[in-house]
């Protein structure tokens, strides 16, 4: 594998659990360890996975004025959601926009005391933080973590694993942040993930990841999950893959993410408006949209990838979208994938038919998620 | 009965004139569990290395290529409720397809099972 590729501090722990590793993102992951990605599916869906995503990126936003509320200001200039309302000991979710509506990239939002804390894709880290830098440098200052470790514990059994070692834990309720040791280790949890499953993503200094990963392992109900798992749980949770199901071709709107959207950055709000591509965006919430991202059920075992066509007709004739991610559901029992149509196809039981090897397999827009979430609310 | 091997991790079988092909055992361990297996119709003539069948895991597709011309003669149906039988016995139950073979002087150039097992090694 190439040299140039980086790795995370649980890299070893990877190799002596089996994991096969591959390159993501710039680094060497593991896509799954002995288990099988079908396995680390179910397991995480029955009991609980243990993810390592320390390749994502990790930052915290001060503001120069040392006033946490002038940078959650500042960080609203470039994102559609309301940070100045997020509380401490709270996340939310939210993306960049650029000056045309499209996602540069889509990140998590914590507070905690005086701090916002910035999660992004591993793929877009650097970008996204020059870009940060460049925009708010005046008023506030970006301090990339490059030596934090991030892992997630996700599942139903994840909520008592993580009460067993770390007992305050079972106070938070879901996107909630709170800073607890685990193993002797402090960490910063957040309690969510990228599952549809409850459980937490735990951040800490790179040289106690170890510990804190082998002390989960250590609890009966944990097993190791890889890449492979981690992106059928996240397309039946109906979760968007910045890349495929969302990118700088498309908006918020019509990734129908515009529920992280909050009203008071909406027309009308105390703070309408005001990042990139606003005026897009907003209009796009009032009036709609030509094309809007939806789930799709086809018929059938053949898994539909990114990439198929989708029509209106058996005979391919009448092409109305496209297919960004598609894979095997485990726990769905059958293909699921999510895609983008015109509008005029995108209510919930719409036939479509989606074209895989020359053949046009049936298929119906369905409801996301595919599988009912788990958060402990 | 002569079994040969291909480097895309092929085996296939030779009954008489039909070739039962299917996936070796390294190339289903290296695919991870299988949840969806189909061939070319049967009637359809395939010339070596063209597509005849196609293996997906939860992750990925992967073409099955026809290790010698012919014609497609036969799927295993079971595979179509129970495709993780490749898995579990991919060089006897889990077999794939059937091919009437068109030229068997292709057979002479593919893998004994000596030189496969040298080539993954």
């Amino acid at each position: 594998m190439s040299d140039s590729l980086q790795r995370t501090p649980l890299y070893d722990l990877h190799l002596s659990l089996g994991g096969r590793m591959v390159p993501f993102a710039g680094y060497e992951m593991p896509v799954q360890y002995r288990a099988g990605v079908m396995a680390e599916h179910q397991h995480t869906r029955n009991a609980a996975g243990l993810f390592d995503v320390s390749h994502m990126g990790q930052a915290h936003l001060h503001a120069r004025s040392g006033r946490v509320e002038d940078a959650a200001l500042a960080l609203e200039r470039l994102v559609p959601a309301d940070i100045l309302s997020l509380k401490t000991g709270r996340q939310r979710y939210t993306q960049l926009t650029d000056g045309k509506g499209g996602i540069l990239d889509d990140l998590m939002v914590s507070r905690l005391g005086d701090t916002l804390i910035l999660v992004v894709n591993a793929a877009c880290k650097d970008a996204d933080l020059a870009h940060i830098a460049a925009a708010l440098g005046e008023d506030c200052i970006v301090e990339p973590l490059p030596d934090r470790a991030l892992i997630a514990v996700q599942g139903p059994q994840a909520g008592a694993v993580l009460a067993r070692l770390a007992p305050s834990s079972a106070d938070m309720r879901f996107m909630d942040v709170a800073e607890f040791e685990v193993a002797g280790v402090p960490c910063v949890a957040s309690r969510s993930g990228y599952t549809g499953e409850d459980g937490f993503e735990l951040g800490m200094a790179a040289d106690g990841a170890v510990r804190v990963a082998e002390a989960l392992l250590a609890e009966p109900e944990v097993a190791p999950a890889g890449l492979g798992a981690r992106d059928s749980l996240r397309l039946e949770a109906g979760l968007c893959l910045y890349g495929s199901d969302i990118d700088r071709g498309t908006t918020p709107v019509e990734g129908a993410l515009e529920w992280s959207i909050q009203k008071s950055r909406r027309t009308g709000g105390a703070r309408a408006g005001g990042f990139p591509g606003a005026d897009i965006i907003l209009e796009q919430i009032a009036d709609g949209v030509s094309r809007r991202r939806i789930g799709i059920a086809v018929e059938g075992r053949a898994p539909v990838r990114g990439g198929a066509r989708l029509f209106a007709d058996d005979a391919g004739t009448k092409p109305v979208g496209h297919v960004t991610s598609g894979a095997f559901g485990p726990t769905f029992g059958g293909p699921v994938a999510m895609g983008y149509v015109e509008t005029a196809f995108a209510a919930t039981g719409t036939p479509l038919f989606a074209e895989l090897r020359g053949r046009y397999l049936p298929a119906t827009v369905a409801a996301l998620p595919f599988v009912a979430p788990g958060f402990k609310r | 009965m002569t079994v040969y091997y291909t480097k895309e991790h092929e085996w296939l079988r030779v009954e008489g004139d039909v070739a039962v092909v299917g996936i070796t055992a390294h190339a289903a361990e290296e695919l991870g569990e299988l949840v969806f297996v189909e061939a070319k119709d049967e009637g359809t003539e395939v010339a070596q290395g063209d597509s005849a069948a196609v293996v997906e895991s939860v992750k990925a597709a992967s073409d099955i290529y026809a290790p010698v011309s012919g014609t497609v003669v036969g799927f295993n149906a079971a595979l179509s409720d129970d495709p993780s039988l490749v898995n579990r016995d991919p060089e006897a139950e889990g077999w794939i397809l059937k091919l009437r073979i068109a030229d068997a002087g292709q057979l002479a150039a593919l893998l004994d099972a000596d030189a496969y097992a040298a080539l993954i090694a």
